[in-house]
């Protein structure tokens, strides 16, 4: 058995409220191995983004904790990259000064100054950003300017990826675009990844193993589904491949059934309808 | 006209003229024109209006001046500076002719050199104002930006001076003059002083009155950081002091500019109420003198300085806004 590059024990987290602690998350296990992307996919509000915080160090987790190469993380840092939702740009620096702010600080001492602009333009035409390197991301759209938060990640050399729901504040087409872009690199780099998101086809396309979480509050991992789809992928190709289909259908019936969540619905014809998911759900997790 | 400006792109060099072209074509002018009317009508109602109101107000000494009486009086000042600047002129070449005789006859004579002795003129008046305003100004500054950066970075800090703060901003030039003044007259002594006392109670007090803005927006600024622009920080593990050279300050600077505006105009206000009690030889003590001198024109000459305030207020403000653009990356 490979030896895991990431590995998340028996986290749990906690949080401090009026009444009383709140159990966000509890005895969340994951060991995640060198070159893996793995998505997060779950309801809102199950602690996708708390578990990922965990990783980055944002967050300290009550009791458990996440090691990364045989070391113990439990602070930010730059080999532990995130891509934020929103792409998170310094508004006042441009495209170019935002990817040399990441490099400046983490290569300073092991880089030549030639060496690091050689480099931030390498990672800038990975995303396809050069041409735009001296606007501020005002003056981009969206789209852009959330490739240029992938190329500042890309840029640390992280040993792993992590991404927010990277691709939620874009629209459709864009994200389209981004997820190919984000397979290309992927296949170049080969790097470590951890991506957030509430997109099914997104999750199936772009990952190697699809980690479902449960519904909050206590949630855990639920099912985990390796996804043995040959890469490169292409979305088109893959719509009526059955392979694809079903691990599609896997995922839509836990999110769906086994972890159906009701919200309330518009009083109709004066009665209210709501339904909690603690009893099926805790039921279901119990069969699984 | 139209054709002007789209033709095939040009040089580097002759987009200015294109500029200033379409700056002077008919439409453009039109269009300022256009702009330029309302607040034009505005004026122009009002002085139509102040000019048939003032002589129905009668004073002590006469009637409310109108803007007819103002013009006049503005023209006089102006004449008594040009004046004066002649006289002064004069009287150096003469003393430089009278020293150079002296020298020429004794090579070892002690020749006076001495200023023109004359009180200032309104215009002297007017930039002894400014440079009061603006020394005071950038002491406020120089005070109010780095204890906001504290403020807004610590939160125990913020807790423990914001009380102190509550309670000191309302607080009037007028009840801060008697202590400013006995204190630079007590600390203040030495036998060729740079400043004047006056100068230096006018300065001070303007800033006591004037930080109080630069420094709630500043610490304002700097506690709203974007939180993901924190945590971009935290992962680039940037260092207390580069953090908050790279990411904290220039985030803050919006926030820091919409202080210093506020704070230059209450400095503004402020200055000329302390001019007039600590005598200190600009604006607020022409006003005062001429209170106090009572004479037929004092209420023109009253008003001629009303005006010249207001406007350099909008003077500096617009200055300000024009440092402000450049400066903020948001707008």
């Amino acid at each position: 058995m490979t030896k895991s590059h990431l590995e998340i024990t028996n986290v749990q987290m906690a949080f401090d409220t009026q009444d009383g602690p709140f159990i966000a998350l509890e005895n969340v296990d994951l060991k995640i191995r060198k070159g893996e992307f793995v998505s997060l996919i779950g309801h809102s509000g199950c602690g996708k983004s708390t578990v990922l915080n965990i990783v980055a160090g944002l967050l300290q987790a009550t009791r458990g904790g996440c090691v990364l190469n045989g070391h113990e993380v439990n602070t930010p840092g730059p080999e532990r990259a995130v891509v934020f939702q929103n792409h998170s740009l310094m508004p006042w620096l441009t495209v170019y000064e935002n990817v040399e702010l990441a490099v400046q600080q983490v290569f300073r001492k092991t880089m030549a100054k030639q060496e690091r602009r050689d480099w931030i333009r390498h990672n800038l035409e990975l995303v396809n950003m050069a041409h735009a390197a001296n606007k501020r991301p005002g003056e981009i759209s969206g789209g852009m300017a959330q490739r240029v938060g992938i190329a500042r990640a890309l840029a640390m050399k992280p040993s792993v990826l992590l991404m927010d729901e990277p691709f939620g504040a874009v629209d459709a087409l864009t994200r389209a675009h981004l997820q190919d872009s984000l397979m290309d690199i992927q296949q170049e780099l080969n790097n470590t990844v951890i991506m957030i998101t509430h997109d099914v086809d997104e999750a199936v396309l772009l990952s190697d193993r699809i980690i479902m979480m449960t519904n909050g509050p206590k949630a855990t991992v639920g099912e985990d589904l390796h996804i043995d789809l040959p890469r490169p992928r292409n979305r088109v190709a893959l719509a009526d491949n059955p392979t694809y289909v079903h691990y599609r259908q896997d995922v839509l019936r836990f999110l769906y059934e086994k972890q159906r969540k009701l919200e309330t619905i518009a009083p109709r014809r004066g009665r209210q309808k709501t339904e909690t998911n603690s009893d099926e759900t805790s039921a279901q997790a119990a069969k699984a | 006209m139209a054709t002007l400006s789209q033709t095939a792109p040009s040089p580097r060099g002759l987009r200015w003229l294109r500029a200033l072209a379409d700056k002077l074509s008919g439409r453009s002018l039109a269009e300022t024109g256009r702009q330029m009317l309302l607040p034009a009508i505005g004026i122009a109602l009002f002085l139509a209006f102040w000019h048939l109101a003032a002589p129905q107000v009668q004073t002590s000494l006469g009637a409310f001046p109108g803007p007819a009486d103002v013009w006049e009086q503005s023209g006089r000042l102006w004449q008594a500076h040009s004046n004066q600047r002649d006289r002064a002129d004069q009287f150096v070449i003469m003393q430089e002719k009278r020293n150079e005789g002296i020298l020429a006859e004794n090579p070892d004579a002690e020749v006076k050199i001495r200023d023109y002795p004359s009180a200032p003129t309104f215009f002297d008046q007017i930039f002894t104002s400014l440079g009061t305003v603006l020394a005071g100004f950038v002491l406020a500054t120089i005070i109010a930006v780095p204890l906001g950066v504290m403020v807004g970075l610590n939160r125990y800090f913020s807790a423990a001076v914001n009380p102190l703060i509550q309670i000191f901003k309302p607080v009037s030039p007028l009840a801060w003059l008697p202590l400013v003044t006995m204190v630079v007259s007590a600390t203040y002594v030495s036998d060729d002083p740079m400043f004047e006392k006056s100068f230096l109670t006018s300065m001070i007090t303007v800033t006591l009155c004037s930080l109080w803005p630069t420094l709630i927006n500043t610490s304002v600024g700097v506690s709203a950081v974007n939180p993901d622009l924190l945590s971009v920080s935290k992962v680039l593990r940037l260092s207390f002091w580069t953090h908050v050279r790279k990411v904290v300050l220039p985030s803050s600077v919006p926030m820091i500019f919409t202080g210093l505006r506020v704070s230059l105009g209450i400095a503004w206000m402020v200055l000329i109420a302390a001019e007039m009690l600590a005598q200190s030889p600009g604006l607020g003590k022409f006003v005062w003198d001429e209170f106090q001198n009572g004479s037929s024109e004092s209420l023109s000459r009253i008003m001629v300085a009303v005006l010249a305030i207001g406007f350099i207020g909008f003077l500096l403000d617009r200055i300000m806004l024009l440092i402000q653009k450049k400066v903020a990356w948001n707008e």
